[in-house]
């Protein structure tokens, strides 16, 4: 009789768990996601996946290190590092290294209008026509560097940001509290 | 009247109000230049309505508010616009700012002003109108749009109490006790206006009891309007008791909630100055294009009180006030406690300058070595906002800022009491300014990298469904002729051509 009840029981059991699995169903995987918002959104490339969710997707299959990300540079490795729970480690140099972020400024008189900066730039922050002037939008520019190489002119110079009042903040007080040896 | 206390402070900081107190209120000559920054307030820049070379009139509208959350600039003077460019902006981070600077032609005609000396007579909405078009922002220091605080449509929270604001906690300011002595008249009738705007039950104007002789004169202004719904309150000299949710505290008891404003527990709070503003450009109909600006310190040879053109560069009023003194050590906007320093004296006066302190080395906080924290909690006990700076100080100077956050960094109000009252002469409101700023930066940041993932995420899905377009289309082709046999159709092109042959046979 007893063996019925438990039977009973772990059918019951059995189709409840089955149907929490397709009603609770997690949608993609909350780790890249985790990952990705860690990252710094240049889409640069030079982690040697192209973007910067591709190179998360990597990171959580086990494919990819995370020291290979220079746009996020020593702070954003630590971060990843807290994430996942491993050692944090140095830049991989094979990737590059880390920089201020510039953005991208064409040079309206030498645009030719081949387009080819159009086509390279990933977040679509460059404007133009065929055999016409091309500009960048600078607020949209991630200053990954994807188009400089295609440009058939050297037309396209990297060049620091603007200061704005939006990105200014206060000095750090140095801590020069010295220990007081006796 | 009962009153309140809000806890800590710093009483023993009343100090350095003779320098200036006693000195009336003149009026400070027309400058050779005037120059306008752009942003004088919270919110968004103001959109330029004049061209260079452009003849201005006193009183005439240069530029434009733009948004919800701005508010227009008035010429001070009579002139020409000889340049709209980047101009050095009284601000602690010493940046240039666009500005339009005019030449003044020292001639001062006006434009034609619309005065509405019975105000009753209009809609609370047409004086929050005015009010904004008059330029009018918070005088005490925010530089906060007054429109916006006035405008009670669409609130569902009714005003009850109004609030003036005439505690001048700081060391050395002077100019709003100088302004209820002078002009107590303007500022009651300046309430009368406020009152049947909100339709608030009650006014209170508080003022610190280290200035007897103005409580006097503001009552006896009171007395003569009549209105017994007017009070005026005398609050105890506790620095900083003139913060705007300290102020509501002493006197009603209220806390203003973490992140909400006064208008959520029905009170507004409106500096003295503003209100002088506004019965200005209510009842004469004149813009908000001078203000009363207190010079002081001892880096200047003559004090002064002096009634300013917003626009005005610092260098104009020095030479009112005799010029430097030897001692001058530094430059700062606002009091020895909020202030910052400037770069030089080319800055001009904006509508929220309320002081230029000239200090002497003595004056300057002189930077102490900072020694460890040791944990004595005196910066906790002097805290009005009840934080606990050890613990902020801690996560700042670490850079655990989101633990910072979450201890309500962003409450603290930069008064210093804890600067003063750290035995280990730890910068602690640089701490915190340092965390403010990095806090605004990391989420400034934060949002430029979600709008490049949201872009290239855009863009791939965009490279897709073109790629999937190029296929559909291929194929369709492709179906089409293998559903056609090839042989039909180039029989029929043949047939085709021989018809067009034989058609133009027949015409020769």
């Amino acid at each position: 009789m007893s063996f019925f009840i438990l039977i009973i029981l772990f059918a019951a059991l059995g189709i409840l768990l089955g149907y929490a699995a397709i009603r609770f169903k997690v949608e993609g995987d909350p780790l890249v996601d985790k990952i990705d918002a860690v990252l710094p959104q240049t889409q640069c490339g030079q982690c040697n996946f192209p973007g910067c969710r591709p190179y998360a997707q990597a990171i959580a299959n086990g494919e990819a290190d995370i020291n290979q990300c220079p746009p996020g540079g020593e702070a954003g490795i630590t971060a990843l590092a807290d994430l996942l729970g491993v050692e944090a480690k140095p830049l991989n140099e094979e990737n590059g290294v880390e920089k201020a972020t510039l953005v991208a400024v064409i040079d309206e008189k030498t645009c030719i209008g081949c387009k080819l900066c159009i086509q390279a730039c990933p977040v679509d922050a460059i404007l133009g026509a065929p055999k016409h002037m091309h500009t960048i939008i600078e607020a949209e520019c991630t200053g990954c560097e994807l188009c400089l190489p295609p440009c058939p002119v050297e037309c396209i110079t990297m060049e620091p940001l603007a200061k704005t009042l939006a990105l200014w903040q206060w000095d750090k007080p140095t801590t020069s509290q010295q220990k007081v040896v006796s | 009247m009962k009153l309140w206390h809000f806890n800590g402070g710093l009483p023993s900081l009343a100090e350095h109000k003779n320098e200036s107190v006693n000195l009336p209120i003149e009026i400070a000559p027309v400058p050779t230049r005037l120059i306008y920054p752009l942003r004088q307030h919270i919110g968004n820049a103001a959109k330029p309505l004049v061209k260079v070379g452009d003849k201005v009139l006193c009183g005439q509208k240069i530029a434009d508010a733009q948004g919800m959350i701005s508010a227009p600039i008035h010429a001070g003077s009579s002139g020409t616009v000889i340049s709209i460019a980047d101009h050095l902006i009284p601000h602690p981070s010493g940046f240039s700012a666009p500005s339009i600077t005019i030449e003044t032609d020292g001639l001062d005609n006006e434009i034609e002003l619309t005065p509405h000396t019975s105000f009753r007579q209009l809609a609370a909405g047409e004086l929050v109108d005015l009010i904004r078009e008059a330029g009018i922002v918070g005088l005490g220091g925010a530089a906060f749009p007054t429109a916006i605080k006035l405008n009670t449509q669409g609130k569902t929270i009714q005003i009850d109490t109004l609030i003036l604001n005439g505690a001048e906690c700081e060391p050395y300011i002077s100019c709003d006790d100088r302004l209820l002595k002078e002009r107590a008249n303007r500022v009651v009738e300046g309430i009368e206006i406020l009152l049947y705007m909100t339709g608030a039950k009650r006014a209170i104007l508080a003022i610190e009891d280290n200035v007897p002789d103005t409580f006097t004169s503001i009552q006896a202004a009171i007395a003569n309007n009549q209105n017994p719904i007017i009070s005026a309150a005398q609050i105890p000299t506790i620095y900083p008791t003139g913060g705007e949710k300290q102020l509501i505290q002493t006197l009603t008891g209220k806390e203003v909630p973490s992140g909400k404003i006064p208008a959520d527990i029905g009170i507004v709070s409106i500096n003295v100055g503003t209100v002088h503003a506004i019965q200005q450009a209510i009842i004469k109909g004149k813009p908000l294009t001078s203000r009363v600006v207190t010079i002081t310190g001892e880096g200047v040879n003559k004090p002064h009180n002096l009634e300013v053109r917003i626009g005005t560069p610092i260098k104009a009023l020095i030479d009112v006030c005799h010029g430097y003194t030897k001692h001058a050590e530094r430059l700062i906007m606002g009091g020895p406690m909020m202030g910052f320093a400037l770069l030089n004296d080319e800055i001009p006066i904006v509508k929220a300058t309320n002081c230029i302190l000239v200090a002497s080395k003595q004056e300057v906080v002189t930077e102490k070595q900072a020694m460890p924290c040791i944990r004595c909690g005196l910066c906790a006990s002097v805290c009005p906002v009840s934080l606990l700076p050890q613990q902020l100080y801690w996560f700042s100077r670490s850079e655990q800022l989101e633990k910072a956050e979450r201890l309500n960094l962003f409450d603290c109000i930069e008064c210093g009491c804890c600067d003063v009252a750290c035995p280990s002469h730890i910068p602690l409101v640089q701490h915190f300014r340092y965390a403010k700023s990095a806090l605004k930066v990391q989420n400034h940041e934060k949002h430029l990298s979600n709008v490049a993932r949201e872009r290239f995420e855009a863009r791939e899905e965009r490279i897709a469904r073109d790629k999937a377009e190029r296929a559909e289309r291929s194929r369709k082709k492709k179906a089409a002729l293998k559903s056609k046999p090839a042989k039909e159709e180039i029989d029929a092109a043949v047939n085709r051509s021989k018809a067009k042959k034989n058609s133009t046979e027949g015409e020769d």
